[in-house]
Order: structure tokens, then sequence, then C-alpha cells
């Protein structure tokens, strides 16, 4: 499992876990991102942060550190394999 | 309407950006702003709408909102519109949920949670001709059967297709009063959520509505309990207890809610949508290059510096024609009334030349309302606010500080009701404190006439150009650690969430677009010929009066051989000075001494606290009283150059130094000079105390910032 954080641009997995005590979390529920879901990181902001994942045929902004705790499960046939080395 | 019909209220609500008010408009005929950006409505308007048999019925068009958990303001205005628990306020007799037919079941779970309200529902499907584009086939038929027969109905809003449906629709849920069929909870929770309404209605006495409940139940902030007067400590054991139910049949109690509509609604929809199958596709090759690591800031800048080029430099020629225009209904209307001098001084400095002054600036809100529309409508603007969030968190903002920003360009109060979009209060104070810095359109009129006057003649347009951009400048320079400091130090703002949907990319709709340009513009000349006019023509008559006729013998009798024009001239300008205006200003200019001004400029710019573009028809009426059609802007201008210090210190040397110019538009760059501003950003932050601390905080930062750029240049020139 991944952080949504060290995904690299490109990659999706479904969604292992998110912490519903989060209000970020619980917005992101009621637009349809729940367990098992496929997610995409399709980019990072020009300056590194905000990220743009796509779920459920939508794109939504999401901050680096509010991507730390939602957790992927990278998708074997990824188009990019490695995650990034935590900083 | 038959007289018998009592009036019916419907509310029109769904998930932001799926084409509610373009709906509202095809039905009652109006015209909602909408836009291609998550968060254009943010207040509730209503009007009526037919439902196609003659009935009338009233239409209430409200902000988008992806679930009943409110966290925002706009939310909350659709949450009280819905449960009608405002004192003036009733429940609507039914709902129409707009739902955007390509992404039916996200749109579909705040139908299905408003399923809960026990109202009689609509469904529209809309965008439907985007739906049909991507290949998406919808059976609206299955889906009403399978929601226990409720209408269900495809539209085109914007190409008007479908609304006729729409309206039999109403009238037929009107009638049948079908509700949508509610959730089924698992049992657990089913007996979670008869706990805690059963803990409410003990405790308050009444039985609490199931929406309430719910909120109750399922959200872990909510003020629901307040609202209801349901005591802390009580409420907190109920709910802890009810949870702990919740828990044992399987589900985190803030996960179910979500867990257990979209189960619901991936059964529901199973047949009903067909095909599309990459609905992004087109969006993410654009966003590829307008979002790349190095494009994407070049093109952002590029646009950024394109809209301020054209408002500048455009508007230029339309604005000559109308200063043109105003100077020729002058040359016109004085001769006719030249037998009257006052009324001719009345007529021609005050109204036409007041009034004409500020309308010279009707092209450039044109032109910026023109680029705000376009980058609005093509879903231009969500990315510009994903691009700018960095730099915004940076000093505890966030990105969608920056339309409530970009709008305060052009007024401070669309930027400032754009503001309801941010959840945290907090922050959205702190934007709502920022936005009266950026620099208005009512800020152009002082810094063109200052440029035009001075800058151009001595140092060329290239420092026109410069000064004129350098002062747009200004505001944000000192908004920038503004809010820095009042997010880190005074609010103590903790850093939030940025959940934007980025909107699909369209073709702006030129009629969208058009349409905005023309509502700011009838706004701004309403303006003009309300508050404006009004201020003008005090201003005038306070700067004109007593007429004492012994002044005026006391100056002809002094100098007997003198030419005409000469002792003319100081006669009017002898009649201003013993004027009630002219009083006042020498009696409070000390205060205005250091930043440079005089007593016509302290009276200039005590007459703008109400609205500041006045500054420049008072400076024309203080300058010029009495000259007639003369009195042009080229003339104004000219009397300026030539005024000079006629006491004190600077004796004899010109009052519009460059100094003084300098210190009075930076003046003006930072003064909170708006009555509508201070007005709406009380309402908007629920209290007179933050639009107090503006007020005082950004009048007290203009004068120590004029202070020290009169004695900074005058020290340096
Ligand atoms: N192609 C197409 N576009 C539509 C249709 N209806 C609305 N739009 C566009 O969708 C965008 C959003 O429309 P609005 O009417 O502002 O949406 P809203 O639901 O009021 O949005 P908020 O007020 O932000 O919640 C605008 O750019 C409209 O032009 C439609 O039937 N077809
Ligand atoms: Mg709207």
């Amino acid at each position: 499992m991944t952080p949504l954080s060290q995904l690299l641009p490109g990659q999706y997995g479904k969604l292992a876990s998110l912490n519903p005590e989060r209000s970020v979390d619980q917005r992101l529920m009621a637009l349809g991102l729940l367990p098992g879901m496929v997610l995409k990181l399709v980019r990072k902001a020009p300056l590194g942060d905000p990220l743009a994942i796509e779920f459920a045929g939508q794109v939504v902004s999401l901050r680096l550190t509010e991507a730390q705790n939602i957790l992927i499960d990278v998708a074997a046939d990824c188009p990019i394999q490695r995650p990034r080395p935590p900083a | 309407m038959s007289a018998a019909e009592p009036g019916r209220t419907v509310a029109l609500v769904g998930n932001p950006n799926t084409g509610k008010s373009t709906l509202f408009n095809a039905l009652t005929g109006l015209r909602q702003r909408v836009g291609n950006y998550p968060g254009v409505t943010v207040a509730r308007k209503s009007g009526q709408c037919d439902c196609g048999d003659g009935t009338k019925v009233e239409l209430v068009d409200l902000p988008g909102l992806y679930s009943l958990s409110a966290s925002s303001p706009d939310e909350q205005v659709v949450i009280d519109a819905l449960s009608g628990h405002l004192a003036d306020d009733r429940r609507p007799d039914a709902v129409v949920v707009v739902i955007d037919a390509t992404n039916l079941l996200r749109n579909l779970f705040l139908a299905s949670q408003l399923s809960e309200l026990d109202l009689p529902v609509v469904l529209v499907l809309n965008q439907a001709d985007v739906a049909a584009e991507q290949g998406v086939k919808i059976d609206a038929d299955l889906l009403s059967r399978r929601l226990g027969g409720v209408p269900v109905v495809l539209t085109s809003a914007w190409k008007g297709e479908g609304i006729a449906a729409v309206r039999r629709a109403i009238g037929e849920a009107l009638r049948t009063r079908v509700r949508m069929p509610a959730v089924e909870w698992p049992p657990l929770v089913e007996e979670a959520l008869a706990d805690v309404a059963a803990g409410v209605a003990a405790d308050i006495g009444r039985a609490p509505g199931r929406a309430d409940v719910e909120r109750l139940l399922f959200d872990s902030t909510t003020s629901v309990g307040q609202r209801l007067g349901w005591d802390a400590p009580r409420r907190e054991a109920v709910i802890r207890a009810a949870r702990d139910k919740v828990r044992r049949a399987g589900y985190n109690p803030l996960a179910a809610e979500p867990l257990i509509h979209y189960e619901r609604l991936r059964r529901l929809l199973e047949g009903v949508v067909q095909g599309g199958g990459n609905r992004t596709g087109g969006s993410a090759a654009v966003d590829r290059v307008l979002l790349h690591r190095v494009f994407g800031p070049i093109v952002f800048a590029g646009i950024m510096l394109g809209m301020f080029a054209a408002v500048f430099w455009l508007a230029k020629f339309p604005m000559e024609w109308i200063s043109g225009g105003v100077d020729w209904l002058k040359s016109v209307v004085a001769p006719t009334l030249a037998g009257l001098p006052m009324v001719q001084s009345l007529v021609t400095d005050g109204m036409i030349g007041g009034v004409g002054a500020f309308l010279a600036f009707l092209p450039q809100i044109l032109i910026l309302f023109l680029f705000v529309g376009i980058l609005e409508d093509s879903g231009y603007m969500a990315r510009a606010a994903f691009i700018m969030d960095r730099l915004f968190s940076w000093c505890g903002l966030n990105g969608k500080s920056f339309v409530p920003l970009l709008s305060g360009f052009a007024c401070a109060i669309p930027g400032l009701l754009s503001t309801r979009t941010i959840e945290d209060p907090k922050a959205r104070l702190a934007t709502a404190f920022a936005v009266p810095f950026m620099s208005c359109s009512a800020r152009f009129p002082v810094y063109a006439l200052m440029c035009a006057a001075f800058i151009g003649p001595l140092y060329g347009p290239g420092w026109e150009s410069v000064v004129m951009v350098g002062m747009h400048c200004v505001g944000l320079l000192f908004a920038v650690p503004t809010a820095f400091v009042l997010t880190r130090f005074v609010l103590k703002v903790k850093p939030q969430p940025f959940v934007l949907e980025l909107p699909r990319y369209q073709m702006p709709k030129p009629r969208d677009v058009l349409w905005r340009m023309w509502q700011n513009a009838a706004e701004f000349v309403s303006r003009a010929g309300t508050v404006i006019f009004a201020i003008t023509i005090i201003v005038w008559a306070l700067s004109y009066f007593p007429r004492d006729p012994a002044v005026e013998q006391r100056i002809r009798a002094a100098s007997p051989g003198a030419a005409t024009e000469v002792v003319d001239a100081q006669v009017q300008s002898a009649y201003v000075e013993q004027s009630w205006m002219g009083r006042f200003g020498k009696a409070v200019q000390p205060i205005f001494d250091p930043c440079g001004f005089d007593w016509k400029i302290t009276v200039g710019v005590l007459a703008s606290f109400p609205a500041r573009e006045v500054i420049v028809s008072t400076l024309g009426v203080t300058y010029s009283v009495g000259e007639g059609a003369e009195a042009d802007s080229k003339h104004l201008q000219q009397v300026m150059r030539d005024a000079k210090w006629t006491e004190g210190p600077r004796i004899g040397t010109p009052i519009f130094s460059l100094a003084a110019i300098l210190a009075l538009m930076v003046f003006f760059a930072l003064c909170s000079q708006c009555g509508p501003t201070v007005a709406t950003l009380a309402q908007e932050t629920g209290g007179w105390k933050w639009a107090a601390i503006s007020f005082f905080y950004m009048t007290a930062l203009a004068w120590l910032m004029a202070v020290a750029v009169y004695q900074g240049v005058s020290r340096l020139a």
C-alpha cells in the first residue's frame, strides 16, 4: 500500500483506506471515493502541490498533506512501477 | 394563476456546475448568472415558472452542493432553504434535483440523501447533449420505474431542449406528490437512527425531522444539535451509543452514509447507463498543456497580462469617445442655459461633468468582465485556482480565494460574495479582508486622471504605463502581508482542504459571457445614475453656496482696469474658497498636509469616502466650478497643472508635484473608500466588527503610505 501523496503522475490503483474522521475524506466519500474504487493521480500542480486526482469520471484537486493518509493499492499494470522513495 | 391556488415554491437543488441556473433561466425567462465553475451561484434567487398548464409556481435557484453535510456558507443556504427552519421561510412544496447526466452516480448521491426530506421530487438529467456526445445512453424510464415513479426528465437546458417536459413534470409532482423511495438502512443502523430520534424527542419534547437525525448520527461536526437546542452532554451520550450500534453493523459511523447510499445507487443504475468510456479524455489533453509544469504558469501569466493590457490600452479608444461625447454635450447644453448661471453650473459641472467622468470607465468594466466571463465559462478559472493554490496556501488562503480576488479587480462586491464558496470561516474572512485591496475599476479614474494630466506629459507615455501598472500592484503588495499576518497570527487559520472539482473544458458560450458583461455594465451605469449622481450634486452645491454677491463686487471694485478673464477667474476661486466645502476643506487640510494635499484635494478625498471615483468629478468641480462649457477634461488637466500653493511654506510651488501625485494615487490605492463594500463586508462577515477593522486599517494604512511617499519623493526629487 502506498500513500496517494507518493504516487507518480499517471499511476493508479484501488483505494485501500482513508480516514473518515477527517472532513476532507468525508468530502471525498460524498464524491464517491470509497474503498475499492479505482483512483488515478493525474498530475501535480506546477508548484508541486496540490494534486489532481481522477475517480469515477471526475477530476478533483487535493492537497499533498491531505493525500498522505489516503492509501492506494497501486495496480500491477501501472505504467510506472516505482513509487517515489519517501523524502 | 387561478385565484384559489396558494403560492407554491419549488427548489432547484443539485451538485455544483450541473446547470441549475441555466435551467432556472430557461424555466423562468430570468437571467441568473451561469458559468463553468463550481460555485457560481452563492445565494438563493427566485422567479416564476409556468408548469405548462397555466399554473404558476415560485422557482428557487440555489447554490450547488455535493452532500447535505454542509460545510460552507453557500451550502448552508441550501440546507436552510430545504428544511425551512429560517424564520421567514417555508419548506418548498417540491424539489427539482438537477443532475449532470455525464456523472449520474455521483450526482444521485445527493438525490438519494434528499429522499429523506419527504418532499415530492423531479429528477432532471441535464447536459444530455454532452452525455450523448460521449456516447452515454441513459434509460430514463427504467430509472423512473426503479425510483417508484418519480418523474425523470432528460434535458439540455442550455439548448432549451426538454424544458417543456420539466414544466409538466413539476406540475405532475405537485399533483401526485410522488416521493423518492427512502434508503433501506441495515437493521442496526435503522435502530441507531431511531435511538437518536427518540433521544431528541425525549429531551426537546418534539420529534425531529428524519434528515436532521441523519446529520446528527453521521456527521462528525454539525450545527443541527445547536439549532434544535439539544443539550450538548446529553447529545453526546446518545450519539455515542447510537454510533456503537452502527459499528456493530460493520460500518464506520462516519463512512456509513456514503457507503450505504452508493451501494444502493450502484444497484439502481444497473442497466440504466450504457457506454461512455473516456469521459475526461478531451479535457485531459488540454490540461496536459495548460497545467504543464513549465507551460502552465507561462500561459497563466500570459492570460493575466493580456487581460490587464486589454483593460488599459484597448479601453482607451472608447473611453476617449465617451469623454468627447460628454464635452460635446456640455458645449451644446451650456449656451441654452446662459441666462441662468446657477442652473448652467449645476447642469454642466455637476450633472454632465460628474457623471460623464464616471461613465468614461464603462469600457474597462466591459473588457474586464469579457475576460472573466470567458475564463470562467471555458473551465479555466478552476485551473487557475489549482495553479495558484500553492501560493495562496503560503499566506493561509487557498485556491478558492483566487476567484474572489480576481473579481476584486473589477469590483469588490462580487468578489466578496464569491468568498462564500470557501468552507473555512477564518480563511473566508481573511480572503474577504484582502478583496477590497484589489485595484477595482473605481480606482482607475484616479490613476487615469493623474497619469494623463502629469505623468504622461512630463515623463512620456512609457512612464504613464509603468505608473498605471504599478498602481494596480500597490494594493496586492499590501494585501499579501496583510493576509499573511491575519491568517498566521491573528486568526490562526489551520491549513484547510482544497477539494475543487476541475470541470470539463467547453467553448465559452457567447450568450452567457455577453450577458455577464451586460449585467455588470448595467449595475455600473445605474450606480452612475444614482449614488454618483447624488454625491456629485451635493458636492457641487456645497462648493457653489453660499454665493454672497458682495464677494464679487469687492473683487471687481479692487481691480477696475484688469482684463475681464483674469477678474472672472479671481471671482470664481474666491467663491469656491468661501463655500461650505472650501471652509470645511481648509479646516481639515492640516491632517492631510503631510501627504501634500491642499484643501481642494482634501475636499476631494473627503467627498470620496462613500465612493472613491467621486474624486474625479469633485476635483473637476472644485478646480473649475462655474466655468461652464469650457470645463472639459483637457481643461481640468490644464487647470490642475497650473495650480500653485497660495499660502504656507510651499507657496508658489505647484500643488501637483510628482510627490503629491504619487501620494494621492497611493492613498486611493489603499484607502477604504466605498460605502457598499463596507456594508457588504459587514453582511458577509456577520457583523460590523470586521467591516470596521477593515475600514480603519485600510484608511490608516493609506494615510501612512501617502505620507511616506510624499515625504520620501519630495526629499529625493
Ligand atoms: N452543453 C451543455 N452545457 C450546459 C447545459 N446546461 C448548463 N451547461 C453549462 O454548464 C455550466 C454550469 O451551468 P450553471 O447553470 O452555472 O450551473 P449551476 O448548477 O447553476 O452551477 P453553480 O451555481 O456553480 O452550482 C455553464 O457553463 C453552462 O453553460 C446543457 O444542457 N448542455
Ligand atoms: Mg448556479
